[in-house]
């Protein structure tokens, strides 16, 4: 079933988008990440131009988000005020993002940089997820019982002013902790297309040391208004923004969350984390390849 | 399309003696419209040759008909990647100031055997001729280089065609011709060339325009996202939000 897609300029299958929407709904239903960092790359690998798959993917984790939002709601899964936090920090991110696009844009090493950051941060999250969770699968195969986690905050944390109560959350740390994540994480979603789920979930574990009941939840939260800022920079800055596409990603990406979300309740939760570890580690690995691979494009063109 | 060959023909008919074949070119589509089914569009180039008398000229070789398709042209800065510290990256680039977005060359005859070098670069026969003016000067090793490179990339993205013997020539008067349009060419103005030629000069030329134009739906889409950017996010955004709601409304309710 073909389709011409108005922005990006070409026509594709709709059945392929769909179908690649459903697969990282899965993904985002079950973890919680939003998996632009899967759309992203998929989409260029398609044929879309690198742009527009950066901003239509950024809409499309918007609405993967919005379901999985709602029900961990419903759950009492979402601290709203370090939700709020978050927000507040990843708009700003995204904006200063959006200055630091636009200047390796003008350097030529736009590419580069994005392949370099997902390898540095997808290969040490990916590391770090894998070896807590087969640590936490073997010690259930031992047949001791789980370890108490020891839910501490990072001291680097722990030394930041200002410290208010987070009750949902559990914690009593400065609310600059969780602003200079979403700062980080704003950038990112910018830069790479992605909603910073991955780069969240771990951070607000090991770092900030969350309550884990509202880990998913509220990084759902952050990443649904800063995707939806992200995609209002691009549609005014880039205009690339290409709805067509976005509406055939989320028909798929929707449908997927909501199988993902019923599926996650059913498996323990260190299965799930290693499994996101190792699918994270070969989206790495794979870009990783790519930089040190001759690649099978020596030259390429970009409009001037 | 009668009157119009008539009047092509009249001044054929006034002097014959001495004067060149003329062409009569046409193309199937002067428009083409992009709609939400758009996969591309082929294009049927097809006309007659009119020889002075009406007659095929005895003895002589026979002519050869070359179809140029471009598209409009563009700027564009080519990229090329070298390998830094173990990782590729862009090193050097160059900057054209104008490639054609889309060029396809059909003929009658492999190009290389119907005229020699210097005509193909004067009238840019084939893909090997193009003349793409780098804006900043380089070496003509490196200038080459990224020609070949810049040709090899279109090519592979099916927007620089060479299609050898696609022309037909029937009883050497009439000829048709087939180019295909990849649906990932850009909108504007399409110009479709032909040439007439024998004995590796250009006898006669003419050129037919072709319109490639977004209409319906994706004009509208295209449009809105130009003109009233910020409307047009806020609709992106409130249907990503309307979408995943919708989604789950019918999960809970299936729950």
């Amino acid at each position: 079933m073909d389709l011409y897609l108005p922005i990006a300029n070409l026509s594709v299958n709709a059945l392929v988008i769909v179908g690649l929407g459903l697969g990282v709904g899965l993904l985002s239903g079950m973890f919680g990440v939003g998996g632009g960092f899967l759309t992203t790359p998929l989409l260029i690998v398609y044929g879309i131009p690198p742009t527009v798959a950066a901003a239509s993917s950024a809409s499309q984790v918007t609405g993967a988000s919005v379901s999985g939002v709602f029900a961990h709601i419903r759950r009492g899964g979402v601290d709203f005020k370090m939700g709020g936090v978050l927000v507040a920090g990843g708009i700003i991110g995204s904006l200063f993002g959006a200055w630091l696009f636009r200047l390796l844009q003008e350097l030529g090493q736009i590419d580069t940089v994005i392949a370099v950051v997902y390898v540095v941060m997808l290969g040490s999250i990916g590391g770090m997820m894998a070896r807590e969770a087969s640590g936490a699968i073997l010690q259930r195969h031992r047949g001791l019982p789980p370890k108490p986690r020891k839910r501490r905050h990072h001291p680097l944390v722990a030394a930041l002013p200002l410290r208010t109560r987070f009750y949902a959350s559990g914690l009593y740390i400065s609310p600059l902790a969780p602003l200079l994540l979403g700062f980080a994480t704003g950038i990112l979603t910018i830069l790479l297309g992605i909603g910073g789920g991955f780069i969240l979930v771990p951070a607000m574990i090991y770092l900030l040391g969350m309550a884990t009941s509202v880990v998913v939840g509220t990084s759902l939260f952050q990443t649904l208004f800063v995707t939806a800022a992200a995609t209002m920079v691009h549609a005014t800055t880039t205009k690339a923004v290409d709805i067509v596409l976005a509406g055939l990603l989320l028909i798929g990406s929707v449908t997927g969350a909501q199988l993902g979300a019923r599926f996650a309740g059913r498996v323990r939760p260190e299965y799930l984390r290693l499994a996101l570890a190792i699918i994270v580690l070969l989206v790495g690995l794979r870009i990783f390849l790519g930089l040190v691979w001759r690649p099978e494009e020596i030259f390429s063109i970009e409009l001037a | 399309m009668k009157r119009r060959l008539l009047l092509l023909m009249a001044p054929l008919l006034m002097a014959q003696s001495g004067a060149k074949p003329v062409l009569v070119p046409d193309v199937s589509q002067r428009n083409i419209e992009i709609v939400y089914s758009f996969t591309g569009a082929e294009l049927l180039l097809f006309g007659a040759i009119l020889y002075p008398g009406g007659r095929l000229p005895k003895g002589e070789a026979p002519t050869d008909i070359v179809v140029v398709v471009k598209g409009p042209t563009q700027s564009i800065l080519v990229r090329e990647k070298e390998k830094v510290a173990g990782i590729w990256v862009n090193a050097a680039r160059l900057r054209y100031r104008s490639a054609p977005s889309f060029y396809a060359v059909a003929s009658s005859r492999p190009i290389e055997r119907i005229v020699d070098e210097r005509t193909r670069a004067i009238y840019e026969l084939g893909l090997g001729s193009l003349q793409l003016s780098p804006a900043s000067s380089a070496t003509s090793d490196v200038e080459r280089r990224f020609q070949a490179g810049l040709v090899d990339l279109k090519r592979r993205a099916g927007l620089y065609v060479e299609a050898p013997g696609a022309v037909e020539i029937t009883d050497g008067v009439l000829y048709r011709g087939r180019v295909s349009i990849p649906a990932r060419v850009p909108v504007g103005r399409f110009t479709a060339e032909t040439f007439l030629i024998r004995d590796g000069r250009v006898l006669a030329a003419a050129v037919r325009d072709i319109d490639i134009r977004k209409s319906g739906f994706e004009r509208f889409v295209a449009r809105a996202a130009d003109r009233s950017s910020v409307l047009y996010g806020l609709v992106a955004v409130a249907l990503s939000v309307a979408l995943g709601w919708i989604a789950g409304q019918v999960a809970r309710r299936r729950a």
